[in-house]
């Protein structure tokens, strides 16, 4: 096991920002080389990127397992449709109700949840999510029309757009100070919001306070006779990763003015678990690994429907093609998440540590000893006998 | 006795508490004078770790009263508040954060004596804690842990572990320090390592509660001791009177020779 809280120094916390930036900015040059360039999936990659790595302060740190943060996105897609009905198209005043309005409502589940911990933990945060997703579906139905969905229209107030004389022009998309954020626009906009969650993601790894929240995780009991109250700590965590979802929320709003209450359903709590186990939990980008190599290998298996698979094995023998067509079919097209946990269960059983496990053993393997040393788990090998 | 109320950092008076039916405490009173290493024995079973247990919140006594610094601690207060107050304690099994390097865990209570409680401030950079690093890298070099402190806490030996227990109490400069079997399971030259460690503290003027089975443990340190048997106390005074104590040679330290 590494270390997860390392007093790094200042230029290399530098050079990791620098070299983060340049990848995401990159992205559409890179992306387009593994059949990903185009901004509807680098959206996903952000957009889910920055849902995991806000999970991973939460989980990853203090070890406490939610099952239920498909709620703060719900709740941070509903609020920037409200901000786009009844304020502005423009997406600043949305992200930020979204990400208040998320916070002051992980506030309120995290502190009725964190009164247990544990299994009971995870059971409370379902049980809260479930009941959001239910409410959102049947009982709110007029804030949030229910299975329709939320979606902007045209004789909406929007009393801000009025005043200046904005008017909605073609169909309604979030808007920044007269940019519309469609394609690449709304790819680099959830980009900078990932810069900037990683960033204090990375500020977080590196403080005080993240050091606690691992110590939590590793001797809750211990942090308390140290006179440390866990509580106000736990709940600081719950409430920025609520934020965190909020604005992936918030985000997946902008890119699509629609807000549906099965964002909010269990499953979506679920992928978010499995994204920031396979990337590696507790790491600084095993989260967003997890959540592009997720959302790209969806991309590529929830494409491929009868008509690939029978061209793909066309040239074998019918009898042959039949039947590789007919064991390969459960895994694709909708059944993709059979694929998923069959790539889950192999890194789990062979890679606990996830995706960033698996890299940090390739590059010892390749890299020798130079390679290993640069990496935070070459500190704690040496403590191993 | 001869000292007046003010010079007991800990007083316990009254103490009952039972566990279904058994009486594990009957009736402590129990003063701690300031700056001397109390001793608490007594065979297995005595509730010597019961009692401890009572003083940091992690028990409640059924009856009576444990008063520090002018404050009741059986009157709901949590651990936080009561370590908070100046008590720190050293586990019978170590507890330590073994996912943190060695440096961490001694950091970890050095914030908690600095901030308190709670302090949310999660931009402030580990590295720029200066006045904390050095002081747990100076402590850490006394105790000669300080080879290696970037090193995973989870990996050390119990022993050590138990060292860096103490190190982490030692750090917050707790008034009143109580200390569970210190030596428990530690090879010979360990335990007096630890002994000689405790001795250099007990120069330092902290108070200091000690439970420990090994006897020459207990008399190289201790300056009075109280004897434990069946939940209550049979006898207590200078580790000499101890020695001689008709009542204590036969309810604990049978014929084994002193």
């Amino acid at each position: 096991m590494h270390q997860i809280i390392t007093p790094s120094s200042r230029g290399k916390d530098l050079s990791i920002l620098l070299i983060f930036i340049a990848v995401v900015l990159t992205a559409p040059l890179w992306g387009s080389l593994i059949g990903a360039g185009y901004p509807d999936l680098l959206q996903k990659f952000a957009i889910f990127g920055l849902f995991a790595i806000g999970y991973n302060l939460l989980f990853g740190l203090t070890g406490y397992l939610s099952f239920g943060h498909a709620a703060f996105l719900g709740v941070g897609s509903y609020v920037t449709v409200w901000s786009f009905k009844l304020l502005s198209m423009n997406v600043i005043p949305a992200v930020m109700f979204a990400v208040v309005f998320s916070g002051i409502f992980a506030l309120v589940i995290g502190f009725l949840s964190l009164r247990r911990s544990g299994i009971y933990f995870s059971i409370l945060t379902l049980a809260f999510a479930q009941m959001s997703y239910n409410l959102a579906y049947s009982v709110l139905t007029p804030i949030t029309n229910g299975e329709t969905g939320l979606r902007v229209l045209r004789d909406d107030p929007r009393v801000i757009d009025n005043a200046l004389g904005v008017t909605l022009e073609g169909s309604p998309l979030g808007d920044l100070f007269g940019i519309t954020l469609t394609g690449y626009a709304g790819f680099y906009f959830c980009a900078a919001m990932l810069i900037l969650g990683f960033w204090l993601s990375l500020k977080i790894f590196r403080s005080p306070f993240g050091m606690k929240l691992v110590a939590i995780k590793s001797n809750q009991t211990r942090m308390e006779y140290t006179g440390f109250n866990p509580r106000p700590y736990l709940l600081s965590a719950f409430v920025i990763s609520g934020m965190y979802a909020g604005l992936a929320g918030s985000l997946m709003a902008i890119t699509d003015p629609l807000a549906g209450a099965e964002r909010m359903q269990w499953t979506a709590s679920g992928e978010v678990v499995l994204m920031t186990i396979l990337g590696g939990l507790g790491t600084l980008f095993g989260p967003i690994l997890g959540a592009a190599t997720i959302k790209y290998f969806e991309n590529i298996f929830s494409a491929i429907n009868l008509q690939v698979l029978e061209n793909t094995f066309a040239f074998m023998p019918e009898w042959l093609g039949g039947i590789m067509v007919t064991i390969t079919r459960p895994f694709v097209g909708e059944g993709w998440h059979l694929t998923l946990g069959v790539l889950f269960m192999l890194i789990i059983i062979f890679m606990p540590g996830g995706l960033i496990e698996g890299f940090r053993r390739l590059s010892r393997l390749f890299g020798g000893k130079k390679a290993a040393s640069e990496t935070p788990a070459a500190e704690s090998e040496g403590g191993v006998k | 006795m001869s000292n007046g109320d003010n010079d007991f950092v800990l007083s316990i008076r009254g103490v009952n508490k039972t566990f279904g039916g058994l009486q594990a405490l009957s009736d402590i009173n129990l003063n701690i004078e300031k700056g001397k290493v109390h001793a608490i024995i007594g065979p297995n079973g005595a509730g010597k770790s019961t009692l401890l247990n009572t003083c940091i919140g992690l028990l409640t006594p059924d009856s009576g009263s444990i008063t520090f610094g002018g404050k009741d601690l059986t009157k709901s207060m949590t651990p936080h508040a009561i370590n908070q107050a100046g008590i720190s304690r050293v586990f019978q099994t170590p507890q330590i954060f073994p996912e943190l390097s060695i440096l961490q865990n001694v950091m970890i209570p050095a914030f908690a004596k600095r901030d308190g409680a709670f302090s949310f401030n999660p931009l402030k950079a580990l590295r720029e804690e200066e006045g904390i690093l050095n002081e747990a890298t100076t402590l850490l070099d006394d105790l000669g842990m300080g080879e290696g402190a970037h090193h995973h806490a989870g990996n050390l030996s119990r022993g050590n572990k138990r060292r860096l227990e103490l190190a982490m109490c030692l750090i917050q400069h707790p008034k009143l320090l109580l200390l569970d079997e210190p030596t428990a399971g530690m090879a010979r030259h360990d335990t007096n390592r630890t002994i000689e460690l405790l001795k250099k503290i007990k120069e330092s003027g902290m108070t200091k509660v000690i439970i420990e089975h090994d006897m020459h443990v207990v008399f190289s340190l201790a300056d009075r001791i109280s004897v434990l048997a069946q939940g209550a106390i049979i006898a207590e005074g200078t580790p000499d009177e101890i020695k001689g104590h008709p009542k204590v040679r036969e309810a604990y330290l049978g014929s084994a020779e002193i």
